[in-house]
């Protein structure tokens, strides 16, 4: 339950917006709901609805619509390859096939091993700085800019080291 | 003038001159919170609102509406007043508000406090694309910081004033730096554009008099209100006053963010300090407002045309956020126009019919086009279904959808010829 979890976060968020205004308080709970699992699950989207005083259906049109929250789970990391034009025209595409012909994946799929998902997404207000990608994880999104393909294969190499610590972690707890 | 032409005493990019200055004890070393202070303690709203009009500041988020006249129009029966910043920068090609918020940001939230005084509003929201992530966290303790300094909060320099500033990220989602899209998802709805009028300054956030401006036409305020607004039109045209970041992006040497006075040339921009064209070809098209731009053919004339708000429309373009995205011989037309259609097909939010369905065909009509699989008939209907859907969309977004569309097929025919 997010309420019992977060109970301090959620009371922070409320206290953003007039109390009378509560739905305005919808995007950042679901950001709250998505850090664990890099997705939304159903029980969350009740949940967010019944502190709101909004339909779980409302909910799940948020979700629906905005590009960054995920009704279904996918990888852990989400390298997300800006291939609009401005980048477009400095290599992105090519560097976007690359990177997915290393790692044995179509864009939009997702490693073996599950936690690297690789998708081409629209500009990220980066273009001076072409090729590049935000990681989107639990942990927020981070930009990496002016990138290469083998840059991009090391940093992926770190976010499994990181991901295996937190397994590890996780285990021994 | 530093050796690259542009001008070495920045108004907005002073952090590329001031290191640090990203902290507000460095801001306050350098003459920060003066303006603020200044206007809370010794000037009425009205005052400051009118000291923004006579400086003849037009938005800079695209459509280079004046400051003060929009400002003027907030309804003063009905309160309370917000004021919105529009930090959704989304335009393919722009990346400059970004550089603000990272680089000078108390300059742009001394900006917001400003307008927010004007306006008489208690509280502001800095509405930031979902991506802006790490941005928005610098701007809360930012903005903690300032509520310890007491240049936020309660009873600000011992009058009745008092303000509170919020962040608040949006999730992917271009319609939103549409103000009105903007408002519904600050609301917690759906980002779709509202019918129009009313206006925000009247119908705005919660349905209240609400002023949206974008980051860089925020961050102009702190230096016209500290040095006034004849030193403001010093720089700049008459009818486009003052300083302009230029994004500049595509097929150029060195990209980047330029601030330059409005009314210096393309050339100046894309030659002298974008050092030229890689690989020694030659520049094809330009489009001035990013993806949303109708396609300059680059010749002479335009290279020699001053980009402001009254010259870039001699072109059959717009000024637009000025986002530069320079185009070499090396494009192909109808892959571009492609690209943008991809671009505007996933961003439309669906609630007109005309923006809905007539993305979703021209997108399927330049994947052909741009494949080499289309007839001359093929082309002719694209042209068709874009001049179908000109001034009946609900919002710019629509709109935008087309320029590079009708454009392309217009100034480069060539492209277009099918074997």
């Amino acid at each position: 339950m997010l309420a019992e979890k977060y109970a301090n976060e959620i009371q922070a968020i409320l206290a953003k917006y007039p109390p009378e205004q509560r739905q305005a308080a919808v995007m950042p709970l679901l950001y709250l709901a998505q850090r664990e699992q890099m997705h939304v699950d159903r029980a969350s989207m009740i949940e967010i609805g019944e502190i709101l005083g909004i339909s779980a259906t409302e909910v799940a049109s948020i979700v629906g619509f905005y590009s960054l929250y995920y009704d279904q789970p996918a990888g852990k990391y989400h390298l997300q390859v800006c291939t609009d034009l401005p980048c477009a025209l400095r290599g992105a595409e090519k560097f976007l096939e690359e990177l997915c012909q290393r790692l044995g994946i179509k864009p939009g799929g997702t490693t073996s091993d599950g936690l690297i998902t690789v998708e081409p997404v629209m500009c990220l207000a980066a273009c001076d700085r072409a090729p590049m990608f935000q990681v989107q994880s639990s942990e927020g999104l981070a930009y990496h800019e002016n990138q290469t393909v083998e840059a991009a294969l090391e940093l992926i190499a770190s976010l499994r080291l990181e991901a295996a610590r937190g397994a590890r972690r996780r285990s021994h707890e | 003038m530093n050796k690259t032409g542009e001008s070495n005493s920045y108004i907005l990019l002073r952090h590329r001159e001031i290191p640090n200055l990203d902290q507000l004890e460095v801001y306050r070393q350098n003459g920060g919170y003066q303006a603020f202070e200044k206007a809370v303690t010794s000037m009425q709203p009205q005052e400051v609102t009118d000291l923004v009009k006579a400086s003849g500041l037009r938005g800079r988020g695209g459509a280079g509406f004046p400051t003060g006249m929009k400002w003027s129009f907030i309804d003063n029966k009905n309160w309370p007043h917000y004021v919105v910043a529009n930090a959704d920068e989304s335009e393919p090609g722009t990346f400059k508000d970004r550089e603000i918020m990272e680089g000078n940001p108390y300059q742009f939230l001394e900006g917001v406090a400003l307008c927010a005084y004007a306006i008489q509003a208690h509280a502001a929201y800095i509405y930031l694309r979902g991506e802006f992530w790490q941005v928005a966290h610098k701007l809360d303790r930012h903005i903690a910081a300032l509520e310890a300094a007491g240049l936020l909060g309660d009873r600000l320099f011992g009058t009745d004033y008092s303000l509170r500033l919020y962040t608040h990220l949006g999730a992917g989602a271009y319609i939103c730096g549409e103000e009105t899209a903007l408002l519904e998802s600050l609301e917690g709805k759906l980002g779709q554009p509202r019918l129009r009028p009313p206006f925000p300054p009247s119908y705005g956030l919660f349905g209240k008099p609400t002023v949206v401006n974008n980051v860089e036409t925020l961050a102009n305020l702190p230096p016209i209100v500290a040095n006034g607004a004849e030193w403001y039109r010093m720089k700049g045209t008459e009818k486009s006053p003052g300083v302009k970041i230029f994004s500049l992006s595509g097929c150029v040497n060195r990209p980047g963010n330029y601030e330059l006075p409005l009314g210096a040339t393309f050339r100046e921009l894309i030659f002298d300090l974008g050092a030229g064209i890689p690989g020694g070809r030659s520049i094809k098209a330009i489009m001035a407002a990013g993806a949303s731009s109708s396609l300059i053919v680059a010749n002479d004339k335009a290279l020699d045309t001053p980009m402001d708000y009254e010259s870039v429309p001699s072109l059959g373009a717009q000024l637009g956020s000025a986002s530069v995205i320079v185009v070499d011989e090396s494009v192909s037309i109808p892959w571009l126009i492609n690209k943008t259609i991809h671009f505007f097909k996933h961003e439309s939010c669906g609630k007109c019919t005309p923006c809905r369905e007539g993305t979703f065909w021209m997108m399927h009509l330049t994947e052909r086009i741009a494949k080499g699989a289309a007839t001359e008939e093929g082309v002719s209907l694209l042209y068709d279904v874009a001049s179908q859907m000109k001034g009946k969309c609900l919002c710019a977004l629509g709109e935008f959808s087309i320029e590079a569309v009708m454009s392309g097929i217009e100034r480069f025919k060539e492209d277009f010829i099918m074997e």
